[in-house]
């Protein structure tokens, strides 16, 4: 997994932040912690539990709070929070930069950027950017669809036929957001994020014609730039000595970056309609989510009154 | 598993071909290979994953096999990399 990092000058891009104190290198400053620090207590003098590795917040608290102090006071004050080696400080509300916090930024050569956004509004906005940026990643060799506005991962051997399946899913009016790989974050503990590396993005190949642009040829509806995994679905080759699922009753799953995502199995045989079979698995496991399971029907009308569970 | 590290070494215009080709070896292979650069893994049998690492010329790839023919599908590939042709 590829160690994750943003650098300290996509977070200015992108918050459109002001560069009050440039210190040469928010080109390269590497920001690993999705979580930010508003230094109240810091700045009293308490460091116990402090995390150096967070941006510091200074809203309209902290900045009342220096205000108040003598600027002997303020300048000890915010030296010892600049002596921990802080990746940037930013200031919120547009309010003016203390002048002991330049000269602290300076000789500790740490950038000091400004927003005119609200304390609370911009460090959750942050927060939650930092965690996307920051979320663990995997690559997956696979199909990503968006079928009935569920995200379904097709995964399976090299030419077991998902490029294809994923062809006739966007003619039947589904979307594709990757084929062949798959880039998956993990943006919180049940959510699984999957879009495509931004070189094949829209891309297909099919065996035989080449490499296929769906959004030139089937138009924007077709196509999707990123979508939650919501459900798996494996391809494999049809195995004469394997069981296959019946009922619909065995519930599995698939780890991916340690979430059980909810996934079937469907064996490849000459003669399946793929497309459909993936398009049916999807409605089902929709309507499962919302309450109907078609096997637990079937139960209760041979035996009425049994449950599936006892 | 079967791992060899090799640094791609290939004209620009040939570069595109020389992958497709690539894949097709590895294709004739059971074993399950994945092309690792710079911490991305792509499976070799997979034109787009495989471009999407954007292997430039001078990039050092790694070669992971695993399977039954693991040793055979690493060499091929390494020996097609030493020297690319685009005509299978």
């Amino acid at each position: 997994m590829p160690f994750s990092s943003v650098f300290l000058s996509e977070i200015v891009k992108t918050y459109n932040l002001e560069v009050v104190y440039d210190s040469g290198d928010i080109e390269s400053r590497r920001i690993c912690v999705a979580d930010v620090t508003r230094p109240g207590l810091q700045l009293a003098g308490y460091y116990d539990h402090f995390g150096p590795d967070r941006i510091q917040v200074i809203g309209n608290m902290e900045h009342a709070y220096l205000d108040n102090l003598s600027p002997e006071e303020r300048a000890k004050s915010v030296s010892a929070l600049f002596e921990k080696n802080i990746p940037a400080l930013i200031v919120t509300r547009d309010h003016k930069v203390h002048k002991e916090i330049l000269d602290s930024a300076r000789q500790f050569s740490t950038p000091v950027l400004r927003t005119s956004q609200a304390t609370s509004d911009f460090s959750s906005e942050l927060v939650k950017y930092l965690k996307m940026e920051l979320a663990p990643r995997v690559s997956m060799h696979g199909v990503l669809v968006e079928v009935n506005g569920e995200g379904i991962l097709i995964l399976g051997e090299s030419g077991v036929g998902k490029s294809e399946t994923a062809l006739e899913i966007v003619k039947r009016g589904h979307r594709l957001i990757a084929d062949d790989q798959i880039e998956i974050r993990k943006v919180s503990e049940t959510t699984l994020l999957g879009r495509a590396p931004d070189v094949i993005k829209h891309l297909i190949e099919i065996r035989g014609i080449g490499i296929l642009d769906v959004k030139e040829l089937y138009g924007v509806s077709a196509v999707k730039q990123q979508e939650n995994i919501d459900f798996v679905i494996n391809l494999e080759l049809w195995d004469e000595k394997k069981t296959y699922d019946r009922l619909g009753l065995t519930e599995e799953t698939t780890d991916i970056l340690g979430i059980q995502v909810p996934s079937v199995t469907i064996p490849v045989g000459p003669g399946r309609n793929l497309a459909i079979i993936v398009e049916a698995a999807a409605i089902n496991y929709r309507v499962k989510k919302m309450g109907y399971n078609a096997a637990q029907d079937l139960v209760s009308r041979v035996f009425p009154g049994k449950s599936l569970d006892g | 598993m079967t791992k060899e590290k090799i640094v791609f070494d290939c004209e620009d215009a040939l570069q595109m071909k020389a992958v497709a080709v690539m894949i097709q070896k590895a294709s004739q292979f059971h074993s399950t290979i994945y092309i690792v650069r710079s911490g991305r893994r792509a499976n070799a049998k997979s034109l787009l994953g495989v471009m999407s690492l954007g292997i430039e010329n001078g990039a050092e790839i790694e070669i992971e096999a695993n399977g039954d023919d693991e040793k055979e599908a690493c060499e091929a590939l390494i020996s097609h990399l030493k020297n690319p042709k685009i005509a299978v």
